[in-house]
């Protein structure tokens, strides 16, 4: 099948200063797939993300989100072109409330007064629906990363980036967000490009895999064959 | 009883201004982390274009229209012009910035209108126990201040808002225009000063009419908690209360030193201020 990619990284680069983090970085994502990113610390996972939603500067190359050149879009309008961004550690605003940060992610929208995208999310996570009216900051590590992803549904996108958001919870709650994750690639045909340092659970969970190491990518294939593939597997991803 | 009364009213009305003020500066600290201390400059700014206006068209309410759109057209341009560049290289810098800017507005309020004071009328008689003055101060503010609640609390433009001030990374990403938001807040913050200054100056301006009041606002923000909009209306009328019965009964030159009281007991028992949120982000 060769159908266009929903989401497609053509050699992009991006550096910190005098610090390349981003070398010539190319990767396809097809609709409704699940892709992992992985790589160890400072391998440009981050980088990546940051990169492919205009919070930082691409020095060359192009990203194509459904065909339109999204490269030079700054972060506040990538979202309504249906590139979603939950950022390391979720983002999650403190100060608000469970439902105010949920109604932010979905603001933009000239539909925003309709409830039904809120209702539905608020079902997809029991623990905010039951806490919707208090503090964010009263929420648990998990229903933090609940929120978060939550906020960025609220948003209705074609693609959602998740940046490492097993980071700092418990194995089980990991383990639920990823199903999760899942889940709504078959029911709702979401695409997901997943960041994680946990590297065996999110290629469990995942068709295709990117190893980044030093801002290239160095491996890449279906997930079940990076997860065999013994040489990859001890050169960069350390299990 | 009475003399409590009177002073206890009075108090609460100049609260009202210097509780404006203190908003004007917490409205933008909390969004930028950033102390405006042109804030009176803005504000004269604002008076003297009242003058001006009121002068021409012999209409008090006329002039005051004319001050609150200028407040809140000088705040726009001062952070989108001025303060936005600098901020981005340094936060010190802008600070600085402002500061500077308090010294050339006045400079050039002097240069336009001269140094010497103006006599500028109020719509309002200061006569009486509870002057119609008083009042209008009193209502004016509590009113901006409800406006201002609601509008945080309930239109998507205050979420927007506290989205961009609280977390303007994550508000990028939830769609928010954050160097708007900035610009929208300095605006209504400017235009808060206005109405402050509108309620400060007269009867008699000139360019260093704040200078004094501005210290009052400035103090009613820190022992609030600057990035409190409620910890500011109380600072407001804990400072004008306080300053009031202390010159009420015990003598008017002892009112500065009121201020300065209340300031240092209050950082002694709460270090950042009244209703300070006392969460500290996690980074």
């Amino acid at each position: 099948m060769t159908a266009q990619p929903l989401l497609s990284v053509e050699e992009v680069s991006a550096s910190y200063g005098a610090v390349r983090a981003l070398d010539g970085v190319s990767l396809t994502v097809p609709a409704k797939g699940v892709c992992a990113v992985l790589g160890a610390n400072g391998a440009g996972k981050t980088t990546l993300l940051r990169t492919l939603t205009g919070l930082h500067p691409a020095t060359s190359g192009r990203v194509l989100l459904d065909g339109e050149d999204i490269t030079r879009l700054p972060a506040e309008k990538v979202i309504t072109r249906g590139l979603a961004h939950v950022p390391e550690g979720g983002g999650v605003i403190v100060e608000l409330t469970v439902e105010e940060n949920l109604r932010l992610g979905g603001l933009w929208r000239s539909d925003r007064r309709d409830k039904s995208t809120l209702n539905e999310v608020l079902e997809l996570f029991p623990p905010l629906a039951q806490r919707r009216g208090k503090s964010a900051s009263t929420l648990s590590g998990g229903e933090r990363q609940m929120l978060a992803i939550g906020r960025a549904l609220m948003a209705r996108p074609k693609v959602l980036l998740l940046d490492e958001p097993s980071l700092g919870l418990a194995p089980l709650i990991t383990e639920q967000i990823f199903t999760l994750l899942r889940d709504l690639r078959d029911r709702t045909g979401l695409t997901v490009v997943l960041v994680e340092q946990n590297a065996a659970g999110a290629l469990a969970v995942t068709d295709t895999g990117f190893v980044l190491n030093q801002g290239r990518v160095v491996a890449e294939g279906p997930s079940s064959d990076l997860l065999s593939d013994d040489r990859t597997r001890h050169a960069y991803l350390g299990f | 009883m009475d003399h409590f009364i009177n002073l206890t009213l009075n108090g609460l009305a100049s609260g009202a201004t210097y509780a404006a003020l203190a908003l004007s500066l917490v409205i933008i600290y909390q969004a930028t982390r950033l102390v405006n201390f042109a804030q009176p400059a803005l504000a004269l700014i604002a008076v003297y274009t009242a003058y001006t206006v009121t002068q021409l068209t012999g209409s008090y309410w006329i002039g005051f229209a004319a001050a609150l759109t200028a407040g809140l057209v000088s705040g726009a341009l001062v952070e989108r012009f001025i303060v936005r560049p600098i901020a981005r290289t340094s936060q010190l810098n802008a600070i600085i910035v402002t500061l500077g800017l308090l010294l050339v507005i006045q400079g050039l309020v002097g240069v336009i209108w001269g140094n010497e004071q103006h006599g500028f009328g109020y719509a309002f008689s200061y006569v009486g126990r509870f002057s119609p003055a008083n009042m209008f101060a009193l209502v004016s503010v509590g009113a901006v201040a409800l406006l201002l609640f609601a509008l945080y609390r309930f239109t998507p433009l205050g979420l927007r808002m506290r989205a961009a001030a609280f977390h303007p990374e994550a508000a990028r990403l939830s769609g928010v225009k954050v160097g708007l938001m900035l610009t929208a807040g300095w605006a209504i913050a400017s235009g808060i000063g206005a109405l402050a200054g509108m309620l400060a100056g007269p009867p008699f301006i000139s360019p260093n009419v704040f200078d004094v009041v501005f210290v009052y606002g400035i103090t009613a923000a820190v022992i609030g908690g600057l990035d409190n909009p409620f910890g500011a209306v109380l600072g407001g009328m804990l400072i004008g209360l306080g300053m009031s019965y202390v010159s009420g009964y015990a003598g008017p030159e002892l009112a500065t030193l009121t201020a300065l009281a209340i300031v240092v007991v209050v950082l002694s028992v709460r270090p950042d201020g009244i209703l300070s949120r006392p969460t500290a982000r996690k980074v």
